[in-house]
């Protein structure tokens, strides 16, 4: 992490090289000392009742609630409405500056840029969640091997350091970037975007993201794919949907991978579906075995069919902007003529 | 903890507005986060005292709001409130929800002088 401002850009490499700009936006003043961190314990819990809109706890117990009324002295957004003099607990009335963004808007932002790349291309784009050790990299190489002069697959591997994700994949042949999240825990739209421009995927080509391996902050974080695919393995526990909900929720389909080890664990395969079905009705599942091949004809078709999907969508595309060309050519001529 | 990630949003967006509005600095953030966001606020207040040292907004006060979560439930067709992902549906027990409201985390406003 960068100590001048805490972000992380600075430590994540792709393929070894440091990733630079787009991300410090700022100066960074020549030296600053060791102060301690503050600690100042803020409003609201997760474990608080639901409340309506704009009621806050201070660290000392008391509540407020938020009240916007008319004041000059205060910058608004363009048609938004003026806000209060001061806010009840006393902040000084200097000037309140109305945001109204989502924290994540930066990320969203890249993410959109990858999703509209991958339209661009004809690219099926999936971002594959789970925890350490579920079987995400074993899933993709027998995948890749399987999907052999069916379909061009490009990877991007996530883990905090080492390329040995990356070179397992390379190893079968197929194009892999490694990104390296150095303290990150999570992949971000960022990233992926630079990691693309260096894989360059072929039109109608599958991309894997293996995020790094994270059954929680993954979660947050809009990559630009088209699914989720959570791996859950039979030696994790089926009460992991429960524990980790946010992860399952994100989800459009769960893997439950290592199938070929249940006589040896006890795992409930239906408890743990049915566990995440509640945290995320109708998620599509698929039992696999990435080490001996259960299951993968059901996960084969999956990916086929959301890789004709996008193909489909990106010549349906390609087709309308034909057709308008074709219109704004005729006009063009027509006018040429009457000129 | 992607906390960090979360807290450099946050101080992006502030310094962004403060330059846009000529700030010396930044007193004050308020901060809105859903029931159901993927955030643990403490976690974000601490990340946020240390990505925002040297900045702006060093020393500034992040005032968190909660905002309830709600989802659509298919089988009594209506909204209800949801506390957290996984509970069922305060009025008939059945897990076939739709989130609709509760994974916001917004940044609504700034304090400045």
């Amino acid at each position: 992490m960068c100590t001048t401002c805490g972000c992380s850009d600075g430590e994540t490499r792709i393929d070894g090289v440091t990733l630079t700009g787009g991300a410090h936006a700022h100066e960074h003043p020549a030296a600053h000392g060791a102060a301690p961190v503050q600690w100042r314990t803020r409003a609201g819990g997760a474990d608080h009742a639901p409340v309506p809109s704009h009621v806050h706890q201070h660290a000392d117990g008391t509540w407020h609630s938020h009240v916007h009324g008319g004041g000059s002295s205060h910058e608004t957004l363009a048609g938004a409405p003026a806000l209060g003099a001061a806010h009840e607990d006393g902040t000084p009335a200097a000037r309140i500056v109305r945001i109204e963004q989502d924290i994540l808007a930066r990320n969203d932002a890249f993410a959109d840029l990858n999703r509209q790349a991958f339209a661009d291309r004809g690219n099926f784009a999936l971002n594959l969640v789970s925890s350490p050790g579920s079987g995400k990299t074993t899933l993709l190489v027998r995948t890749i091997a399987a999907l052999q002069g069916r379909m061009p697959v490009f990877v991007i591997e996530g883990d905090q350091q080492t390329s040995l994700d990356a070179d397992r994949i390379r190893a079968t042949g197929a194009a892999a970037v490694q990104v390296n999240t150095g303290k990150g825990c999570h992949l971000d739209a960022h990233m992926v975007g630079k990691a693309l421009a260096q894989l360059d995927p072929a039109d109608g080509g599958l991309v894997m993201i293996e995020n790094v391996g994270n059954l929680v902050c993954p979660a947050a974080f809009d990559l630009g794919e088209a699914h989720k695919v959570v791996i859950l393995s039979v030696t994790e526990g089926a009460d992991k949907p429960q524990k980790y909900p946010d992860m399952f929720h994100a989800a459009d389909l769960m893997l439950v991978n290592k199938v070929d080890l249940l006589p040896y664990v006890e795992f409930d395969v239906d408890a743990a579906i049915a566990c995440a079905r509640r945290i995320r009705p109708g998620l599509e599942v698929i039992c696999v075995s990435a080490t001996t091949g259960e299951g993968f004809a059901a996960w084969l078709a999956w990916l086929e069919r959301g890789v004709a999907n996008a193909r489909g969508a990106r010549d349906r595309d390609l087709a309308a902007l034909r057709r308008r060309v074709a219109e704004l050519e005729a006009k063009l001529g027509s006018a040429a003529d009457a000129a | 903890m992607h906390e960090v990630a979360l807290a450099e949003g946050v101080l992006r967006i502030v310094m962004d507005a403060a330059r846009a509005s000529a700030a010396a600095h930044v007193h004050t953030v308020w901060v809105e986060l859903g029931a159901l966001a993927h955030v643990e606020p403490d976690a974000l207040a601490f990340c946020f005292d240390a990505v925002t040292r040297g900045s702006v907004a060093e020393g500034a006060r992040l005032d968190i709001a909660r905002t309830a979560g709600s989802a659509w439930c298919m089988p009594c067709s209506v909204e209800v409130p949801l506390a957290r992902l996984g509970d069922a549906c305060p009025r008939c027990g059945s897990h076939q929800l739709q989130v609709l409201k509760g994974d916001e985390m917004r940044v609504k406003e700034i304090g400045i002088a």
